[in-house]
């Protein structure tokens, strides 16, 4: 909504902040209307309005306000929805622009924020120490399941999960560049000039809506003469006019991978009152980088004592970027608490926009000169070698306990607001993504990088390089380019410091907050080291630590000096826990992008696909095929459909699209003697015009493939694979013919999808095909069983098999996928005159079934040989080598009691098994049971007017004629063991 | 050692918690031991404990190169079931089963077993054959599995998208309700306490760096980073290191290691109530105590040792859940991470006597070893207590792979471990 | 996800071009039918699983097709080079980054300087 502001918030401060009035934007938190300006954050938005609590802890549920004023915010975590399917939990309030019409909830709380009863915890806390749990709730034993942990559950959990689908759209780009630089503060900026002036291709990303970075908070500094946010809104205009320059706001790097290997999560659309259809919400960049600026600055820490969670406590930084950015004061009479110069500025801005500072409370004897000078021009009463041992207030704090260190004189000082500063981590998250190591700098207390293990370099904050000149010169010198650029700061800072404060000493049993989401206090990391956690891992896990959704942006430091402190060692020898992607978190849907539906994976059709599906067909996945399964009539269920194409098929005759098997065109002088190699069978013995069932092993003697492999000459074959194995004896191949006989002059080309594959079964067949075949004679004498050749089938280029999986007279036409439609429906047309069927998969395998026909990895599973399921035949005896030659010796390949491909019927014929159904010899032993195979395929075969099965059973071929069980959920069947062939045992009709 | 209960907790919460001791002690090493466990996860530091309890074998040190859980133990995504297919894998799992079944009781730590549920999703005509081929072995071998329709598994997983117009629809689903989840670090904790408690020396950043063998090949001992440690018997349990450790004995292991990754999101109230795993499209699922939706990725496809993996095996894992539940497209990943697996030719472990006398090995747990903490350490100990394997655990050793008599879970289910 | 430079195409790309493809440089038996079932298993089954400097196949599937071999540190899986099938096994270049591999920052921990 734009137009005259409404109430923007009794805590704006005339002339304040880079916001103008000219755009605002209405939403309501927890039921109640607020007005914000363009380019409010909702914690600035609300801190406006004198909102400081905002959401409750995750274990203690105590009452929290607005910490930062960025993404490292432990605290404000809300629920930001514009629709009830555009819901999303866990949003960070210091990141989430306002939009117009947004609803905004808090959460983890009941029944409401102010009056919540989980806060019962907070009275419990003595009870609910670190790692409690693990000591307790193991009596009774059942009761950890049915009361304890459901108990445990619903108090964990920050947001609700959204449980709708949710409606938007995510992109995904890739991209490379010569320089990525991660940062948009004074050094990216500074960086990315002089990268961009070298001519290389820059890509600069920050996370905030503009470039600036620390300068949001600042409004003395000067680069090039000019105020600073100014500065940096300039260069980035200029950069942006550049060719070879991308400039990328509210993005995040969030991860580095190997190999120069970027993840950016680009926020589009999350701020936009009314974002178009056409507007994905977030876009996941993955960037190729020849090298990497890594300018991502530093993060403020807080102090850590008694109670220094209450809303209405903040980082002074935040403080800072509230008032200069936003134009907002966080409070009246606000305290300052620190051990960093940093915080007196953030009081100096204050105290000039007219905000009381109730007094600077520095815990440390000496703060900087100049600070201290300007402190006392602006009256502002500085307790220097004072601590806050506590504060006051119940839903915002009211007031801060100050005391002299050592001592134990305290005054009560009224506040409504306590800005803190215990100094600034750098930001080295990326950094040691990209697998680097750290160092520890003693003096200042932190870690920085050290060695590099990526082509990537750190540059100002995040290196700890504190002065501007110096900052600038590193940025240039790392952007590769020449610049003339000169910044100047007020005030140099110092000071900082890591651990506990006063009053929070290990003596103490105050609750001093380390990490506010997940309410680790100072006291649970002593208490992790007390029982024996000594390793930073130990301690970050039994008191979770770190482990919050900000992952330790704040506590990290102030943890590992707790402990280090406890267990008497240096810091660096505690370690520090390991930086992991994502910096912040990311949305599913962003990694997802487009990767959903019928895009999630590839769908694979043939060319009958679409009139199949005309033809009513039901169709199976099979890998990334889509087969037709059945074609059911009106009123017929799948049963019914397949009794029909299977009595129809045997009766007349059936039409099955076979295009989803795969080909391989197996070419070149060499041919022969490489399929020699490939399969067990053997090839050169193969006339062309003939075509042979093959089996392929690998080494290890398994069977791997089969398939029919036709030769159309001396030095061509058309060789078949399963639908599902067609890349992987590809491949396979390809492995064999470049690297271990590279000699042999053979080509490989796959060819599964160049032709289509229509399958023409049953005793009309050759009637069905005959007319439309040109240049051949497929009668049965001059084209029998096993026959290939070239020809035309209505004019077009054909391979015409004489083969046959049902073990009727049987042709598969090939011809060019293109003309797979055309063919299919003239060969349809006269079938269905002559009264034959379309039949799909499921009378396929039947068909195949009554036949004792193999299916690769139904009745075979990886562990079967050719001699297992009764195709020794076709393993050659007089080859010296082919591949599974050695390992088919192997002794438990060739032991007694392997299991074998038999056939079963069942006593009673009704009797279907199920497929995978186990067998045992005797049905009334105890479990377990002894268990000699189970059931590969079985169905009903009309043909046969009974039940069939195959199946893998020990020893199954001495078996023959016994009769084993099969013991089902609520019943035993006994079943017969019978060899494989159900139907026309004489195999008479396939010569037909 | 102190007892835990809901008593000592409460007398703590009224002195502040001042009066616990370290859950296991931290002593020098000896100069030689009776037995040596290379690794401390929780197959090795259970296998200590089970050592101690169940032989008697209580001069045991347990030596860890970096910090206790620290490898896969405090790196997986705490599936536990036992439906496999087998009869090796059956006794083994199912043993592991039972054994979590009461450990919590049985260390006096809470490692929060919650069977709450292990759901494999039918996608199609062959998964549901090879599904109904495991559950109708595991009931046949007393093992809970069983076959839900699609709406049973919606009913039990509200979530659950079953609608038929999906990529990969559902066409059923395999439910282990013993199957469930526990919590890794305190698996590692819990056996370290009781095991410390028992007299095992537990040993922390101390690197083996070679295998000292006698003159007639025995094993002598260990050196470590903090010198040499005698010991009779040495037992190498070190995942996905456990190739580099035997190298060191001059014995080679087929197994690859391989980068594993996992993540998490940020913490939610309870949506999620079981294990949800799809072979088919790649994902698993479970939701923690705290509230994080726990996802396993898949495997890096090379050797590596990097704790790390590529973003694509992420962003396809979450491809295959945002298909599966829709709706958490807006729910954020919040921490990714990497573990080394060490991975065998059948996706089957190998436990068994080495070449060398005195050094055994349990290793090749692949991305399923946690699953298998508490059996796999429990016959472990028998192993090397008794220098021969356990019945039980007869199957998964090291020679079949000469005889090719292998335990090919992969090739036979088609299934995730 | 890596970037792999392709010994015929002589280009970088990505890991999603590739597959890898196992141990370099294990010849299959030339009499492989005679051997004994210790030596098929060590053809078969045993594997280097180097944690450094390995020497490993790839195929540039999605690209020209060709298996190559590379040598690899595993630890930071940054490749050394890479060089055609049925090339000798290759030295490393002597300024190799074994001396730069950073043992993963999971180390840190513990152990920073």
């Amino acid at each position: 909504m734009s137009g005259p502001a409404n109430n923007l918030g009794a805590f704006r401060i005339k002339g304040a902040g880079r916001l103008t009035p000219a755009r605002t934007s209405r939403f309501t938190f927890d039921g109640k209307s607020y007005t914000a300006m363009e380019g409010d954050t909702v914690a600035s938005a609300l801190l406006a309005h004198g909102v400081h609590l905002i959401g409750r802890s995750f274990k203690y549920h105590r009452p929290r306000g607005v910490l930062s004023a960025g993404p490292e915010e432990p605290n404000a975590l809300l629920d930001v929805s514009r629709d009830a399917a555009r819901r999303q939990p866990n949003v960070r309030a210091t990141v989430q622009e306002v939009f117009d019409g947004a609803k905004i909830s808090s959460q983890n709380r009941w029944p409401s924020l102010a009056f919540d009863v989980g806060a019962v915890n907070n009275l419990m806390s003595p009870f609910f120490a670190a790692g409690f749990y693990y000591k307790t709730f193991m009596w009774p034993k059942e009761a950890w399941t049915k009361i304890y942990e459901p108990i445990i559950r619903r108090a964990a959990g920050l947001g609700v999960a959204p449980t709708e689908e949710d409606p938007d759209r995510y992109a995904n780009r890739y991209a490379h560049c010569d320089v990525l630089i991660a940062g948009a503060g004074v050094a990216g900026l500074t960086a990315a000039l002089s990268a961009a002036a070298t001519g290389a291709e820059v890509i600069l990303v920050d996370e905030q809506p503009e470039v600036g970075g620390a300068l949001h908070s600042d409004a003395t500094t000067t680069i090039d003469g000019k105020n600073g946010f100014d500065w940096a809104q300039g260069a980035a205009a200029k950069l942006k006019a550049m060719p070879n320059v991308r400039v990328l706001t509210r993005t995040t790097v969030f991860g580095y991978y190997n190999h120069g290997f970027l993840g950016l999560a680009e926020r589009v659309s999350d701020h936009l009152d009314r974002p178009g259809r056409d507007v994905p919400r977030e876009r996941l960049w993955q960037v190729r980088a020849g090298r990497v600026i890594i300018a991502t600055g530093s993060i403020e820490r807080h102090m850590v004592f008694a109670n220094n969670d209450r809303p209405g406590i903040m980082l002074a930084s935040a403080a800072r970027t509230f008032l200069n950015h936003h134009g907002v004061a966080v409070g009246r009479r606000v305290g300052v608490y620190t051990a960093h110069d940093s915080a007196y500025e953030a009081a100096f801005d204050l105290k000039r926009a007219g905000v009381a500072i109730a007094a600077i409370v520095d815990c440390r004897e000496q703060p900087g000169e100049a600070v201290l000078a300007e402190a006392r021009l602006l009256g502002i009463d500085v307790l220097t070698g004072h601590s806050v041992t506590n504060t006051g207030g119940r839903l915002r704090i009211n007031s801060m306990t100050v005391a002299r260190n050592g001592n134990f004189d305290i005054r009560k000082i009224k506040v409504d607001a306590l800005i803190v500063s215990a100094g600034w981590t750098p930001s080295v998250h990326l950094f040691s993504q990209s697998r680097g190591k750290l160092r520890y700098d003693e003096a200042q207390q932190r870690f920085l990088p050290d060695i590099y293990a990526q082509d990537c370099v750190s540059v100002g904050g995040c290196k700890g390089t504190d002065d501007l000149a110096e900052l600038i010169d590193e940025a240039i010198t790392a952007g590769g380019g020449r610049l003339a650029l000169v910044g100047e700061n007020r005030f140099d800072w110092t000071g900082g410091m890591i651990g506990a404060g006063e009053g929070a000493g290990p003596d103490t049993t105050v609750k001093a907050f380390v990490d506010f989401q997940h309410d680790v206090t100072a006291k649970d990391i002593r208490l992790a080291v007390r029982e024996g956690m000594h390793s930073i891992e130990h301690i970050k896990r039994f008191t979770t630590n770190g482990m919050a959704s900000d992952q330790g942006k704040l506590s990290n430091m102030h943890g590992l000096a707790i402990a280090a402190e406890m267990l008497d060692r240096p810091i660096p020898k505690v370690g520090l826990t390991t930086f992991r992607a994502p910096y912040t978190p990311v949305t599913y849907g962003t990694l997802v992008g487009h990767s959903r539906g019928d895009l999630f994976d590839p769908t694979r059709k043939t060319p009958m696909h679409d009139l199949e599906a005309a033809a009513g067909a039901e169709f199976e996945d099979v890998g990334n095929w889509k087969r037709a399964w059945y074609f059911p009539r009106r009123g017929e269920d799948m049963v019914a459909a397949v009794n029909r194409e299977c009595r129809t098929v045997r009766d007349v005759a059936g039409v099955f699209d076979a295009s989803t098997l795969g080909k391989i065109e197996v070419v070149g002088p060499d041919a022969a003697q490489f399929l020699n190699l490939l399969y067990t069978n053997a090839w050169d013995t193969l006339k062309p015009g003939k075509c042979r069932y093959g089996i392929m092993t690998r080494e290890d003697g398994f069977i791997y493939d089969d398939g029919v492999v036709g030769r159309l000459a001396e030095d061509r074959f058309h060789v078949t694979t399963t639908t599902g194995g067609a890349p992987r004896v590809l491949n396979h191949m390809e492995d064999y013919l470049q690297t271990e006989f590279p000699h042999l002059k053979v080509w490989l080309t796959s060819t599964t999808e160049q032709w289509a594959v229509i399958a023409v079964q049953g005793p009309k067949a050759r009637e069905i095909i005959a007319p439309l075949v040109e240049g051949l004679d497929i009668s049965n004498e001059a084209f029998p069983h096993m026959s290939v050749a070239e020809c035309t089938v209505m004019g077009v280029p054909a391979r015409l098999f004489r083969m046959s999986f049902t073990g009727e007279l049987g042709f598969e036409v090939n011809v060019p996928a293109d003309y797979g439609a055309a063919v299919w429906q003239a060969i349809w047309e006269r079938a269905e005159r002559m009264g034959a069927c379309l039949y799909g998969t499921e009378s396929m395998h039947v068909l195949r079934a009554e036949k004792g026909y193999l299916i690769v990895g139904q009745d075979t599973d990886g562990t079967v040989t050719p001699d297992d399921s009764g195709y020794g035949w076709a393993v050659s005896k007089k080859k010296t080598d082919f591949v599974g030659i050695r390992g088919l010796k192997r002794p438990d390949l060739v032991r007694d009691g392997r299991k074998q491909l038999v056939g079963l019927v069942t006593n009673r014929p009704s009797d279907v098994l199920e497929e995978g159904a186990q067998i045992v010899a005797d049905p009334n032993q105890p479990k377990p049971m002894t268990m000699l195979g189970h059931v590969t395929s079985a169905y009903w075969s009309e043909n046969c007017g009974r039940s069939i099965a195959m199946a893998l059973v020990a020893g199954g071929r001495s078996l023959i004629g016994q009769t084993l069980f099969i013991p089902m959920k609520d019943r035993t069947i006994a079943v017969e063991v019978t060899d494989t062939v159900f139907f026309d045992k004489e195999g008479g009709r396939i010569h037909g | 050692m102190r007892k835990y209960s809901v008593f000592a907790v409460a007398r703590e919460a009224l002195r502040g918690h001042k009066g616990w001791e370290a859950q296991w002690t931290s002593p020098e090493p000896r100069s030689s031991y009776d037995v040596i466990i290379v690794g401390g996860g929780g197959h090795g530091l259970g296998a200590a404990y089970y050592l101690a309890k169940e032989h008697g074998i209580t001069n045991v040190a347990v030596i860890e190169k970096g910090w206790l859980g620290g490898g896969n133990t405090g790196r997986n995504t705490t599936i536990i079931r036992s439906n496999y297919l087998y009869e090796e894998s059956m006794d083994i799992y199912e043993h592991s089963l039972k054994l979590w079944e009461g450990l919590s009781q049985d260390l006096n730590y809470n490692t929060m077993y919650s069977p709450r549920g292990v759901m494999m999703l039918s996608h199609n005509v062959h998964d549901q054959q090879s599904f109904k081929r495991h559950i109708n072995a595991n009931r046949l071998y007393g093992i809970d599995n069983e076959w839900l329709t699609p709406e049973q598994a919606k009913a039990f997983v509200p979530v659950l998208d079953i609608a038929k117009t999906a990529r990969y629809p559902i066409n059923g689903a395999a439910l282990q309700r013993r199957g469930g989840t526990a919590r890794h670090d305190a698996v590692a904790w819990g056996y370290a306490r009781a095991a410390s408690d028992r007299g095992v020396h537990i040993i922390q950043n101390c690197e083996v760096t070679g295998i000292r063998r006698g003159p007639g090949g025995e094993v002598q001992g260990v050196e470590t980073s903090r010198g040499f440690i005698g010991a009779k018997k040495v037992g190498v349990s070190a995942a996905g290191h456990s190739s580099v450790v035997m190298e060191m004995a001059g014995v080679r292991v087929p197994l690859h290691s391989n980068p594993l990754q996992a993540l998490v999101s940020e913490p939610l109230k309870p949506i999620f109530p079981c294990v949800v795993m799809s072979n088919t499209v790649h994902a698993y699922i479970s939701q923690s105590d705290k509230g994080e939706l726990v996802i396993g990725a898949g495997t890096d496809q090379y050797n590596s040792y990097s704790q790390t993996g590529g973003l694509q095996i992420i962003t396809h894992t979450l491809d295959a859940i945002c298909e599966l539940f829709p709706m958490f497209r807006r729910v954020k990943m919040m921490r990714q991470w990497g573990g080394i697996t060490d991975n065998t030719p059948d996706r089957s472990p190998i436990q068994g006597v080495t070449p060398v006398p005195g050094l055994f090995v349990n290793c090749g747990w692949g991305t399923g070893g946690f699953k298998a903490t508490p059996g796999s350490a429990n016959l472990f100990a028998h192993l090397i207590a008794k220098g021969e394997p356990h019945r039980l655990a007869a199957g998964l050793n090291l020679d079949r792979f000469r005889t090719g008599r292998l335990i090919d879970e992969a090739a036979a289910a088609a299934v995730a471990h | 996800m890596l970037l792999i430079h392709c010994p015929y195409c002589e280009e970088d790309r990505s890991e999603l071009e590739f597959r890898w493809a196992g141990e370099a440089h294990i010849a299959r038996p030339e009499n492989i039918a005679a051997i004994s079932d210790e030596e098929f298993a060590e053809f078969f089954f045993l594997r280097n699983n180097e944690k450094g400097l390995t020497y490993e196949r790839w195929r540039h599937i999605h690209g020209c097709g060709r298996f190559f071999n590379a040598a690899r540190d595993t630890v930071s899986d940054r490749f050394l080079m890479t060089y055609k099938a049925g090339l000798p096994k290759q030295q490393v270049p002597e300024t190799g980054a074994s001396e730069k591999t950073v043992e993963t920052y999971e180390a840190t921990e513990g152990d920073a300087r």
